[in-house]
């Protein structure tokens, strides 16, 4: 018997299910004022009104300590408040970056001047990150970055440039991995360090680039001389590769690794009705026997990260099967739906399966492709 | 005993009594009794019966699950399942059980046994396919409808028949005098077919365990120009797919395993739970497999033993598209917008 990862079970607190209740509450009155449309997923959307509202709720941030305009919650109501906001496809898009990884990671790393000057203002829904990871010749190879952070007097002169990175062109801030010491041969991690950018500092230019679609989502970001202040670096030079490595459990666990094309599955189950012929419910019951399992490992992700415990293994295994599915999804649907176009009004189902379609081929690349998070998985089966 | 304690003892029992041999001596029809003698002693038949508070509850799934789990995982050829849940439906209605292995009917949904009145007693006729175990169970006790019937199983006519992994599935036809009583409350042939899939999903879970395993092991023990084929990316990608899906499989049985205990709702954990573990069952086991290469085809190697259950049992108690559109009509029922409330009520 082998017991290679660790799945435990959880069962979410009573105080997760009331806030679920108010966070459903919120929603009803945001369609009912029909403030935004459904959207498929949590990076096609952008609305910086929707995250000022939903700051003034207090769900951004919302587990950060109070010093920093947090709410103190726990980790599990955060997930509850996410999962109902993707399910809804409301537009997180704008703050989703600055709440997932940049202010947790500012959190823990950070000085005490970023905290107190950049943590509040995400809070409120008012400052955007984005992620500064990818060059154009490193992907997958994280550590084979360029970009340069050059020591000068009161700071650091940055040069490089960044690739596929989102919403750059609507960001305030980006988070930059880029090296301030040579590559060592012996450890490729080490050199690597993080600087807080003001995407607004001389020297940068932002070009959009147009994906599959022609939608503009993702950008190139030229770095030129840019003088980043001193300050800005998150903890020691050096530590970047740590940090980087640190939050993955974060970021590849949660409920937008399987709910990409969860809209595309209660539009067929519009479609089919309360009565659905045999091969629709067994297309429904398919999806939703996947999406209810991984939504059982996600949460129990998500409860032994708020125990404190190291889940990168396990977070591999849930972004895998579960931007996997959100592949499936469309792929099962086209077969089997009604698909004659409904008169007078969108066709619903057939946006959401197009956009299931198109975008079908960047699941299982953002966020650490298909074949890296295998050998995530592989290294802890022993094989590597 | 916590479930975890159950299963380091039921581990143990079975890594000590079922050898490879014995599951192939099992397959060549010889039963394996005294592996079943230390299995009652040990108290596994009444696992379900035993811990039920009240009539016809299932505390004892937990219990019941953990040793399932570790059994499957070593292949063990015996009426386990089918005895715990025959002994606990003849708890629940007050029949006193034969100590000896036993097996239920119907398995399949299309069965035709109906129980109708003789006298002052009962006559239980019709047919039912694939009964595990038959020839080998000393009773078979049916639920039909609200009523749980034994029948000694001589007084039954066996088509004998066998599964993918050899074990015996044996088609009853029947027309005679049984000893019926009112199952408990709440206990119906809906809820009896609920179990023996879910004891499906849990064997299933156990037995994929110990591919994985098995898998890991030879991937690297197996040298191939010159290194181990684990150090391939070839093999390490196909071997990650196979532990998401062992893993994923784990958690949605045990999660169903929890809703039988009363934490949540059972008819929807079992659905997903058998559609899904039965998927994982065929992608693990074609894996497996292609990794193992020609020894795994093999007689000789233990594989099969588990691979060929797994073939076997997701067929069994519906298989995954019974399960999927049990339980995308009950989704459906619900309305395109309430069907993630019913995800997250889970």
């Amino acid at each position: 018997m082998s017991e290679v990862f660790r799945f435990d079970p959880l069962m979410l607190p009573p105080e997760c299910e009331t806030l679920r209740q108010e966070v459903r509450g919120f929603i009803a009155e945001e369609r009912a004022a029909g403030r935004w449309r459904a959207e498929s997923d949590f990076a096609s959307s952008h609305s910086p009104a929707f995250s000022k509202r939903l700051g003034a709720r207090g769900w951004i941030g919302m587990t950060w300590p109070k010093q920093y305009c947090g709410q103190e919650r726990s980790f599990l109501e955060r997930y509850v408040v996410t999962e109902e906001l993707l399910a809804a496809g409301a537009p997180v898009g704008a703050h989703w970056v600055a709440d997932r990884q940049s202010g947790p990671l500012i959190l823990r790393f950070g000085n005490e001047t970023q905290r107190r000057e950049i943590l509040p203002r995400i809070t409120r829904g008012e400052c955007f990150f984005c992620i500064g990871m990818s060059e154009p010749d490193s992907g997958s190879d994280l550590a084979s970055i360029r970009t340069k952070a050059a020591p000068v007097e009161g700071g650091w002169l940055l040069n490089g440039r960044k690739i596929w990175t989102s919403n750059a062109h609507k960001a305030h801030f980006m988070i930059c991995l880029c090296r301030t010491a040579p590559a060592d041969a012996g450890d490729r991690h080490k050199g690597l360090s993080q600087l807080i950018v003001d995407l607004k500092l001389p020297g940068i230019s932002i070009r959009p680039i147009k994906n599959l679609t022609g939608a503009e989502h993702f950008n190139e970001v030229l770095f030129e001389d840019v003088f980043v202040p001193g300050d800005r670096m998150i903890g020691e030079p050096g530590d970047g590769w740590k940090q980087v490595t640190s939050e993955l459990g974060y970021e590849r666990s949660g409920p937008e690794r399987f709910l990409s094309s969860f809209r595309l599955v209660t539009e067929f189950i519009r479609r089919a009705g309360t009565n659905p012929e045999p091969r629709e419910a067994e297309a429904i019951g398919r999806m939703l026997a996947h999406l209810a399992t991984l939504r059982r490992m996600s949460l129990s992700v998500a409860g032994m990260l708020q125990k404190g415990e190291t889940v990168n293994l396990e977070a591999a295994v849930v972004k895998d099967l579960g931007t996997n599915l959100e592949k499936e999804i469309p792929e099962i649907v086209r077969l089997v739906a009604r698909r004659g176009r409904s008169p007078n009004q969108a066709d619903m189902l057939e946006e959401a399966l197009a956009y299931g379609v198109l975008y079908a081929p960047s699941f299982t690349i953002r966020g650490g492709t298909r074949e890296i998070l295998r050998g995530i998985v592989a290294r802890g089966l022993g094989l590597r | 005993m916590s479930d975890s304690l159950v299963r380091e003892v039921a581990g143990k029992l079975f890594a000590d009594l079922v050898p490879p041999k014995l599951v192939n001596d099992a397959e060549a029809g010889e039963f394996p009794a005294g592996l079943w003698q230390a299995v009652s002693e040990a108290g596994f038949p009444d696992a379900l019966a035993a811990a039920a508070e009240m009539p016809g509850d299932l505390a004892g799934m937990p219990d019941a699950a953990a040793i399932l789990r570790e059994a499957a995982s070593h292949a063990a050829p015996l009426p386990l399942a089918e005895t715990m849940i025959a002994r606990w439906l003849l708890a629940g209605a007050g029949i006193k059980a034969p100590d000896a292995p036993l097996t239920i009917a119907p398995v399949e949904r299309a069965g035709t046994l109906l129980l109708h009145r003789a006298g002052k007693g009962w006559r239980l006729a019709g047919s039912a396919a694939r009964l595990p175990w038959g020839r080998q169970a000393a009773g078979i006790v049916a639920i039909v409808e609200g009523r749980v019937a034994l029948l000694a199983a001589k007084a039954g006519d066996l088509r004998p028949g066998k599964s993918l992994a050899g074990e015996p599935r044996d088609d009853l036809s029947v027309d005679a005098e049984v000893e019926v009583k009112p199952a408990a409350a709440g206990v119906d042939a809906a809820l009896v077919h609920r179990l023996g899939a879910l004891s499906r999903a849990v064997m299933m879970a156990g037995a994929l365990d110990e591919v994985l395993t098995l898998s890991v092991q030879y991937a690297n023990d197996r040298v191939q120009f010159g290194r181990p084929i684990g150090k391939f990316q070839a093999i390490q990608q196909q071997l990650a797919v196979l532990a998401e899906n062992v893993a994923a499989a784990g958690v949605v049985a045990s999660a169903a395993v929890e809703a039988a205990a009363g934490k949540g709702d059972f008819a929807f954990a079992v659905a997903v739970a058998k559609a899904r573990v039965g998927e994982a069952a065929g992608k693990v086991a074609e894996i497996a497999h292609q990794v193992h290469g020609a020894i795994g085809f093999t007689h000789e190697h233990r594989l099969h033993h588990l691979t060929r259950r797994l073939w076997s049992w997701r067929d069994e108690f519906g298989v995954e598209s019974d399960w999927q559109q049990e339980l995308g009509r009950l989704a459906a029922a619900r309305g395109a917008d309430g069907v993630w409330p019913l995800l997250t009520a889970w």
